[in-house]
């Protein structure tokens, strides 16, 4: 039995975590294995966790703006450790210019609040299926 | 499998975390992979954490994680962290780590959560074959935490070397700890959150309950006032862990042993077990037959083992 293990964190000095907690539920009630790492992290601490538990997909929630240099960071830490085949995905209040900005980046999805559970759920689906269990 | 092995053994975390992804997922790979590794390559010592929820377990794990690589910073310490997985909808919300990202950036530290995939007993499923990955890849310490039951533990203490059994004050009385093996269990005995009121009286309702026990053959286990918050008592745990390895020498060995054969006897059967249900697949006509009384109960049971052995038999000879 495989199971896609997804890793959430929050970096930086934005400690308001609701989102990321809601979304961390709804994954969790779709039958994912949900790794919560908590507020305040660094993207070092985040890349680190995401390496150790092997995850498939690694999601950032934002709210404090700094979201271009933040997945900038988190990306190229990925790509240092050999580790872009990780699934980069966010959330938060980002700009729909940034979200076109952060998808040429590599970052697979952005999800805006006011995202439904379901798109969230079936978006993560597809994208996790297409890229394959190793 | 190999390479990611030799990686890993370097110090490669992410080869480490896949070959843990690999033996959660199939624990049948443990032989393949550790061939030519020893018998059964062991941690230095494998302490177990259990507890009801709420006590502390994650935070008294990271504080012993950071006490022990400043007592010694040559040991390598590995932590496995179980948590349940919801029986609804089979996804699992793994929330230990929060408390340990401290260590994130400690080269001697790795850290991995696990949902028990349904698991009774407090582990999860692969936790026997990653502790002998542990040992073939040079782990000196590794702290398993159980799934926060309190009630049913008592399979973390049959892969553990030595189980640390957490209470704290407010948890309720000194008779739920009675129930169900858990005094039989602990090795040492923490009364956690040693810094709020109560914690006193916990650690003599312990100490009673010791009294009216007879002492097991692994002996009485010690008490412990620990704070993890504000950093007491943990030079002193790791002192008492350390009297009760020396202690405990003989029985560990023997527990060892004791798990080496479990894992032999859940290799052969969980290969068995695969394999008969392959071959009930292959055996509908049978089963019609069955049904519809043309066939004996017996003399088909009796026909499908022996079909699937012969079948097996060759399938595992094309396999290598």
């Amino acid at each position: 039995m495989t199971k896609y293990r997804i890793l959430l964190g929050k970096a930086g000095l934005d400690g308001h975590d609701r989102g990321a907690r809601y979304v961390a539920h709804i994954l969790r009630d779709a039958g994912f294995e949900v790794i919560y790492t908590g507020i305040r992290r660094t993207p070092e601490q985040i890349v680190e966790a995401a390496l150790q538990e092997d995850a498939d997909a690694l999601g950032l929630s934002l709210l404090s703006g700094a979201h271009m240099v933040i997945f900038k960071k988190v990306l190229d830490l990925l790509e240092e450790r050999g580790a872009r085949d990780i699934l980069v995905f966010g959330g938060g209040t980002i700009p729909p210019a940034d979200v076109d900005a952060l998808k040429k980046m590599g970052v697979k999805a952005v999800f805006t609040p006011g995202t439904p559970a379901a798109v969230i759920v079936a978006e993560l689906k597809r994208l996790l299926s297409e890229k394959g269990k190793r | 499998m190999k390479d990611l092995l030799q990686a890993a053994r370097k110090g490669d975390k992410r080869a480490l975390a896949r070959l843990v992804t690999l033996l959660e997922d199939d624990p049948s790979l443990a032989p393949a992979l550790l061939e030519g590794e020893g018998e059964w390559p062991f941690p230095g010592l494998v302490l177990g954490v259990t507890g009801p929820p709420g006590v502390g377990k994650s935070t008294f794990v990271s504080a012993l994680v950071g006490k022990s690589r400043r007592k010694d910073p040559a040991g390598k310490v590995a932590v496995l962290a179980v948590d349940p997985t919801s029986p609804y909808t089979g996804g699992a919300l793994l929330g230990d780590r929060v408390r340990m990202m401290e260590h994130s950036g400690d080269e001697g530290v790795f850290i991995r959560s696990f949902a028990n995939r349904g698991l009774l007993g407090g582990l999860a499923p692969g936790i026997r074959a990653v502790l002998r990955l542990l040992g073939a890849t040079g782990w000196d310490l590794v702290l398993l935490e159980t799934v926060g039951v309190g009630q049913s533990e008592v399979d973390a203490a049959s892969v553990a070397d030595l189980t640390a059994v957490l209470l704290a004050p407010g948890q309720g009385d000194g008779i739920q700890m009675l129930k169900a093996g858990l005094l039989e269990a602990a090795d040492l005995f923490v009364v956690h959150k040693a810094d709020l009121p109560g914690a006193e009286r916990v650690a003599s309702e312990i100490e009673a309950a010791l009294d009216l026990s007879e002492p097991g053959p692994r002996g009485r286990p010690p008490v412990l006032l620990v704070s993890s918050a504000r950093g007491r008592g943990l030079e002193e745990f790791l002192e008492a862990l350390d009297r009760r390895r020396a202690e405990l020498k003989g029985p560990i060995e023997e527990r060892r042993r004791r798990a080496a054969r479990e894992d032999a006897r859940r290799l052969v059967l969980d290969r068995a077990s695969a394999r008969l249900a392959r071959a009930l697949e292959g055996e509908e006509g049978l089963l019609e037959d069955l049904l519809e009384g043309r066939a004996g109960l017996d003399e088909a049971v009796l026909r499908i083992l022996r079909n699937a052995l012969d079948r097996g038999g060759k399938e595992e000879g094309e396999r290598t």
